[in-house]
């Protein structure tokens, strides 16, 4: 549990010192404490990407967090601020949205525009081969799409809501949520059938083509045979 | 900003702080994973806590991989082979960090993509404080939590019908390009098989003089 954040202590008011202490003393705990979400390991090269499949106008916010072996200590300490992730996200027709290389730490955030399979990928920006030691990189990720990305402390602080009022807002969301994706599975289902359409079409096309070509190679064939043998005087 | 302010700041951040040490979460994730591959994913988890993994093979091959799930000490609590989806649930009994691994190494050559959804725990509330109520719930708020428990259903069961056709579509897909591989192979195929029929009968008579006049006498 390491802390992360270093503290700048400010000269307080008399008689709100303790205060001010205490509330000090409990945001480090907190952010000592802080969520560590799921990780997995990462080679110094190694390209990791994840598949996003929304339908359009979606939020998808991702946070990571990346710690590096340490190993006179032996085990994983936050790493280097020199070290990054370069983060990319390409939309269903191969367009890049997102290309930006962030810290040790990052939050990304894009909006999909059109319907699909979105591709997040994350490589790290080491070249200094020597950095990761033979080692791996643990990268902490966390990606939250559509109404789970939704910030309810801070949609009820903006718009001054009651706790009812919030509940609401959050079923609101989760309703359009359904309905987008509802509409997206349309516009698949449609795809899809065209597929199987094209496929039905192809075979039928290609069975009658097949017969027709049998036929006429047939036909060529004992024509030309019967000419050859013709003019060697077999028949 | 008088007195009060910084007192319920300081129990905003107590309340803060006792939240994260039950830490509800999860993660939902679809990866790509190459042939001869083996993914793992860490996650910690307090005792006594129940969580669940579900996954699910989306592309590539014949849409099966296999899992493992170890917990802190070593010890697999859950191994199969060669699933196409599968649920799981355990009660951590001992605190640490979970891993669970998907593993590509029985393919040669088709590459998976693979989705799981890690849950552990509850659903947290929405704002702080909501988790700490001392009164019941109201007829409107109770309903609120009914409405959103089968909202939630209905987006499980969308995400569900959305990965079977996913699959469905990629299996579709692959039919279409295969029947016109093989359309474009047989007509050559058929091209090349009738000319060179063709040739070799002409070849038996045309050369070795010998064959026909032993044919003749």
């Amino acid at each position: 549990m390491a802390v992360e954040l270093g503290v700048r202590v400010v000269r307080p008011r008399p008689g709100t010192e303790l205060g001010v202490v205490m509330r000090t003393l409990l945001l480090l705990l907190w952010l000592a404490t802080r969520g560590s979400a799921l990780y997995f390991h990462i080679g110094e090269t190694e390209k990791k990407c994840f598949i996003e499949e929304i339908p359009d106008e979606t939020m998808v916010i991702g946070n990571y967090r990346t710690q590096l072996y340490d190993k006179q200590r032996e085990e994983y300490q936050p790493a280097t601020p020199g070290l990054g992730m370069f983060v990319e996200v390409k939309d269903p027709e191969d367009k890049v949205i997102l290309a930006r290389q962030y810290g040790s730490e990052g939050r990304f955030t894009f909006t999909s525009h059109t319907p699909g399979e979105h591709q997040i990928c994350l490589h790290s920006n080491s070249t200094k081969f020597s950095l990761f030691a033979g080692g791996m990189l643990r990268v902490h990720l966390d990606i939250q799409v559509g109404e789970h990305a939704n910030d309810y402390a801070e949609i009820a602080a903006k718009d001054k809501l009651s706790e009812l009022q919030l509940r609401v807002r959050q079923l609101v969301e989760q309703v359009e949520q359904i309905q987008k994706e509802q509409n997206y599975q349309r516009w698949r289902e449609e795809r899809f059938r065209q597929t199987s359409e094209s496929t039905n079409q192809r075979v039928l096309w290609w069975s009658i083509l097949q017969t027709l070509i049998l036929v006429a190679i047939g036909v060529w064939q004992m024509r030309h045979l019967k000419s050859f043998f013709e003019a060697k005087k077999l028949v | 900003m008088g007195c009060a302010a910084p007192r319920s700041a300081s129990a905003l951040l107590l309340l803060l702080l006792l939240l994260r040490a039950e830490q509800p979460r999860g993660a939902e994730l679809t990866f790509e994973l190459p042939d001869n591959a083996k993914q793992c994913f860490h996650e910690e988890v307090e005792q006594g806590v129940k969580f669940s993994l579900d996954y699910q093979v989306i592309t590539g091959g014949h849409y099966d991989v296999d899992c493992y799930v170890e917990d802190p000490q070593g010890n697999t609590i859950y191994r199969e082979t060669k699933k196409q989806y599968d649920s799981f649930t355990h009660r951590a009994e001992v605190k640490g960090v979970y891993q669970f691994c998907f593993s590509n190494e029985f393919s040669t050559f088709s590459h998976k993509t693979v989705y799981f959804d890690f849950q552990v725990g509850d659903e947290p509330p929405i704002l702080p404080d909501m988790g700490n109520r001392v009164t019941a719930l109201t007829q409107m708020e109770s309903a609120c939590v009914t409405i959103h428990e089968a909202l939630k259903t209905v987006i499980d069961s969308q995400t569900h019908y959305r990965l079977r056709e996913a699959q469905d579509r990629a299996r579709a897909e692959d039919i279409n390009s295969r029947v016109s591989y093989w359309s474009i192979g047989e007509t050559i195929a058929l091209f090349v098989v009738s000319f060179s029929q063709v040739l070799l009968l002409k070849s038996f008579f045309t050369e070795k003089r010998p064959v026909s006049r032993a044919v003749h006498s």
